[in-house]
C-alpha cells in the first residue's frame, strides 16, 4: 500500500518525526524537507531512525552549539565518512543483537544524508565502499548542486552554464563547462544496490522510494533534488516551484534502479524546453544573457533528450532481468 | 536561551537534551507573515507538509493556524497552497 500524505498528517499532528523546529537552515530550504520526508516515513514503517549527515548545510545548520535539532540518534562525521560511520553503526548493531545486548526483533533504520558535494565528490569512496559491503543502509542525497554552505561553489553536481564563485560566468568561459556527474547511475553501476531519483514535487513517489529504500535488504540511494534559494537565485518560496520545473522539464527525471533493473517512475507525455529551467533560476542569468547562450542551452537540452531515450531503452532491455539475485 | 559559561556546559561540551534546537525560536528571522484564511483553508496538508520549519499547526489532519514562533516566513506554504489561503503580509504591517 502506498503511504499517503493523510496517514502521515495523522500520525505526526503532535509527534516529531526527528528532526525539530528551530534548526538554522535557510528559510524556504529544501534539506530539512527532505530529511522531515526520509524520516517520517521511517517511523510510519515501524523502523528506529539512526541519522548520520555528513558536513554540509544540513549539518552546520542542525547542530550549531549548544543546540541540536535532532531528537533521533544522530552522528555527524567529516564530508568524506559519512557512508563509512554508518556502515560502522550498521555492522555494530548485528553485533550487538548478536550478543543480545539489544533485542532481535528491534528494527533500526540507518539513514545517512550528504549534500551533493559530500556525495558526488568528497565522499564517493566511502559511499561506494559502503554499497560494495553490502551494508543495510539508506543514502540520502539532498542535491542543491553545489558547495552552498560555503558560498556557492561549483561541485560535481552544479550544472553547466551555472554561476558559481569558482566557475564564474565571464567574458570568455560560460560558468561551469561540464555537465553534471550522474550520480545514480554510479551507485547503481555496484549491481547490488537500490538506487532512485526523488524530487520534493513528487511526495507520493518520494515516500514510496524511501520505502522501498528502507524495505530493501542491502545498501539503498536516493537523490533528491532539493533546491537552494539562496545561490540558485530563487525566491524563498519557490523551493517547490522550482523542483517540479526541474522534473517537468526532464532536468530531473523520476527513475529508480533495483539491482540492474531500470524503471521510470514519471512517464508524462510531454516535456518543458529545458530553458524554462534555466531561466526560472538566477544563477543562469550571467550565462542567459551572453551571445552564445542558445549553443549552450541547445546542447544541455541535447544531452537531456538522449539520456531520457537511453533512460527508456535501458528499461525496455532490463525488463525482468536483474543483474544479482 | 541565556548563553552558558564555560562552567555550567557539560564535561565534553554534551549537548544532553536531544532536540532542544526548539528553544531557539527563528520565527525572529521572520519579514513576511503568512496569515491563514480558515475559509478558504481545505485543510488538504500540504502547507504541513512542506514546511522546512514544521511550523504549520494541525490536529488530526485539520489545519489550525500557523506557530509563529518557528515560521521563518518564506512563503512556500502560500505557494503550494491550491486554495489560496494563505496570504502573505510584510511584518511592518503588524508593528504597533
Amino acid at each position: 500500500m502506498p503511504i499517503t500524505m493523510k496517514e502521515l498528517a495523522l500520525e505526526f499532528d503532535k509527534k516529531n518525526p526527528g528532526i525539530t523546529q528551530g534548526h538554522r537552515l535557510c528559510p524556504g530550504c529544501g534539506a530539512p524537507i527532505t530529511a522531515k520526508f526520509v524520516l517520517m516515513v521511517a517511523k510510519h514503517l515501524g523502523y528506529d531512525p539512526l541519522v548520520g549527515v555528513a558536513t554540509g548545510c544540513l549539518e552546520v545548520s542542525t547542530t550549531i552549539y549548544p543546540y541540536t535539532a535532532w531528537s533521533i540518534p544522530y552522528i555527524h562525521n567529516a564530508f568524506e565518512n559519512i557512508s563509512a560511520t554508518v556502515s560502522g553503526v550498521e555492522t555494530a548493531s548485528r553485533a550487538l543483537k548478536k550478543w543480545g545486548k539489544i533485542p532481535q526483533d528491534k528494527r533500526h533504520a540507518f539513514i545517512a544524508f550528504g549534500g551533493d558535494g559530500g556525495t558526488y565528490d568528497i565522499g564517493l569512496q566511502s559511499l561506494s565502499g559502503a554499497v560494495e559491503r553490502g551494508h543495510n543502509f539508506l543514502y540520502v542525497l539532498y542535491d542543491n548542486e553545489g558547495y552552498m554552505n560555503t558560498g556557492n561553489q561549483r561541485s560535481g553536481s552544479t550544472p553547466p552554464g551555472a554561476q558559481t564563485t569558482t566557475a564564474p560566468v565571464g567574458k570568455v568561459i560560460p560558468g561551469k563547462p561540464q555537465l553534471k556527474k550522474n550520480i545514480v547511475e554510479i551507485i547503481a553501476a555496484h549491481e547490488n544496490v537500490y538506487a532512485a531519483t526523488v524530487s520534493l514535487s513528487d511526495p507520493v513517489d518520494f515516500f514510496n522510494k524511501v520505502e522501498k529504500g528502507l524495505n530493501f535488504q542491502g545498501p539503498a540511494f536516493l537523490a533528491a533534488m532539493s533546491p537552494c534559494v539562496r545561490f540558485w537565485r530563487v525566491p524563498e518560496s519557490d523551493t517547490v516551484k522550482i523542483a517540479r520545473l526541474a522534473v517537468e522539464s526532464n532536468y530531473w527525471p523520476l527513475y529508480e534502479v533495483e539491482k540492474g533493473v531500470y524503471r521510470v517512475t514519471r512517464k508524462p507525455k510531454s516535456f518543458k524546453p529545458v530553458e524554462e529551467f534555466l531561466k526560472s533560476q538566477g544563477r543562469f542569468r550571467p550565462l542567459l544573457s551572453r551571445p552564445d547562450a542558445d549553443k549552450i542551452v541547445g546542447e544541455l537540452q541535447a544531452y537531456v533528450d538522449a539520456r531520457w531515450e537511453r533512460l527508456l531503452a535501458l528499461e525496455e532491455a532490463t525488463k525482468d532481468k536483474p543483474i544479482r539475485k | 536561551m541565556a548563553a552558558k559559561g564555560w562552567k555550567e556546559i557539560p564535561i565534553g561540551g554534551t549537548i544532553t537534551e536531544a532536540g532542544n534546537a526548539k528553544e531557539v525560536k527563528t520565527g525572529s528571522w521572520r519579514v513576511m507573515r503568512p496569515i491563514h484564511d480558515k475559509n478558504k483553508c481545505t485543510s488538504c496538508m500540504l502547507c504541513w507538509l512542506y514546511c522546512p520549519d514544521q511550523a504549520i499547526l494541525q490536529t488530526q489532519g485539520h489545519m489550525d493556524g500557523i506557530n509563529y514562533d518557528y515560521c521563518k516566513g518564506c512563503g512556500l506554504c502560500s505557494s503550494v497552497c491550491p486554495a489560496k489561503a494563505i496570504e502573505m503580509k510584510a511584518e511592518t504591517e503588524f508593528l504597533e
